[in-house]
């Protein structure tokens, strides 16, 4: 059954300040886009009570190049993703992944900053922020701290992030190489993915993550060390097996996720060689 | 709670985490939007807000404040999509066609039928097939 409207409270923010205060003084969860949040509520699965809606804070919503490194909003949405030409020329698999998001309604709400704080195994932007080794940006009334995207995630939907904390933006350093993402999932659109990777190649250096196929999206450490080393393609793939861990539930199998996994490391490793 | 919907100003007393879907529906008595699913898979209760397509049973009626709402009942009964709906025979149930119209506003004219299906990705149809409901759009489109 549906939460009841009547027990939740919101309060609106427009500025980060005032967010970070709010944040500060109560236990509140930000709402941005909903698309999750909403799902949960529409099945009477929300836990929460108590939002702050920083949906019109605009200043969450730039993209822009610092320097040389790419700085996204957090609330910069699919969309946003989509049509930046500098997501196009710095991080052109992103704008690939957002067009895989469910579908426009969604992309038109879901923001990249929801997108890590929601914590999906299954979050389709998590496994290119893991291969770009991004930054996330956490703000709160005492000030700014950068957490690699690497120690963000502390286990299944869990993070380092306070609650007086706000997301405000993540930072993509440079990105050199082939960029390359691939979703498995139903279909194209509306589908939660089953398996979902995304994989950078400079040369020798190779940068591989996965979502879907652990408690929190995962780096192929065992894999990309095994082909640092100049091991055989089936060797890395052997590795892989070592760095997911995935279950059977609604959406798929673990085995069948081991196979389509070891296949998508596969077509990498072949399609930029 | 004031915002614009189908260019009118009107203010709202639902709660503020109500869900757009149901101010519509249940303090507008807008029952043209549909709702399928209630979790964004099928696009049934799409409107548009300030010209974005969004799943109304997904957006909280704060986040519409001062925004402009527009919904199947704001086409009136005279637009091309209505009418080609009914000629190519686009719809069988129905309920999926408020949703695929308020979809099919955001296009471009003179879509191909891949810009169509993009379009469209976050809408599901599961009885007319999507075929009849492609070349309403592709027709009203190229009018």
């Amino acid at each position: 059954m549906r939460t009841a409207i009547s027990t939740l409270a919101v309060r609106g923010a427009t500025t980060v300040r005032q967010a970070l205060e709010i944040l500060h003084d109560e236990e509140r969860t930000p709402i941005a886009g909903a698309t999750d949040l909403f799902v949960a509520l529409n099945f009477g699965t929300l836990t929460m009570r108590r939002f702050v809606d920083i949906w019109n804070v605009d200043e969450l919503r730039r993209i822009a190049v610092d320097g040389d490194t790419l700085v996204i909003g957090a609330l910069a949405t699919y969309t946003d993703l989509i049509r930046s030409p500098m997501i196009a020329a710095r991080l052109p698999m992103l704008a690939e992944a957002s067009r895989l998001v469910g579908g426009p309604q969604i992309q038109n709400r879901g923001t990249i900053g929801g997108n890590i704080a929601n914590a999906s195994p299954a979050g389709d932007s998590l496994p290119i922020l893991s291969a770009v080794d991004a930054v996330v940006v956490l703000r709160s009334v005492t000030g700014e701290r950068r957490v690699a995207f690497r120690d963000f995630y502390t286990g299944y939907r869990e993070s380092v992030r306070r609650r007086d904390e706000l997301i405000v933006a993540v930072e993509i350093p440079p990105v050199p190489g082939r960029q390359w993402f691939r979703k498995v999932g139903t279909r194209a659109a509306q589908a939660i993915s089953k398996v979902v990777i995304a994989g950078v190649r400079d040369g020798q250096s190779l940068r591989l993550a996965l979502g879907s196929v652990a408690p929190t999206v995962v780096r192929a450490r065992r894999a990309e060390a095994a082909l640092a080393e100049g091991r055989s393609i089936d060797e890395a793939v052997d590795a892989l097996r070592a760095d997911i861990t995935p279950i059977d539930d609604v959406r798929s199998t673990a085995d069948y996720r081991h196979l389509v996994s070891a296949n998508l490391v596969r077509r990498f490793l072949t399609e930029t060689r | 709670m004031r915002f614009t919907l189908n260019g009118e100003t009107r203010d709202a007393s639902s709660p503020p985490m109500s869900r757009l879907l149901d101010v519509l529906r249940e303090e507008f008595g807008l029952t043209g939007t549909k709702e399928g699913c209630g979790e964004g898979e099928c696009g049934a209760c799409t409107v548009l807000v300030d010209g974005a397509p969004v799943c109304s049973c997904l957006v909280p009626l704060v986040q519409v404040e001062a925004a402009s709402v527009q919904t199947i009942e704001g086409l009136g009964d005279d637009h091309p999509l209505q009418h080609e709906f009914m000629n190519e025979v686009g719809a069988q149930c129905g309920i999926c066609t408020p949703g695929m119209i308020m979809a099919a506003l955001s296009l471009d004219e003179h879509p191909t039928l891949d810009d169509i299906k993009v379009a469209l990705a976050g809408n599901l149809c599961r009885c007319t097939g999507y075929a009849a409901i492609y070349r309403a759009i592709m027709k009203a489109k190229s009018q």
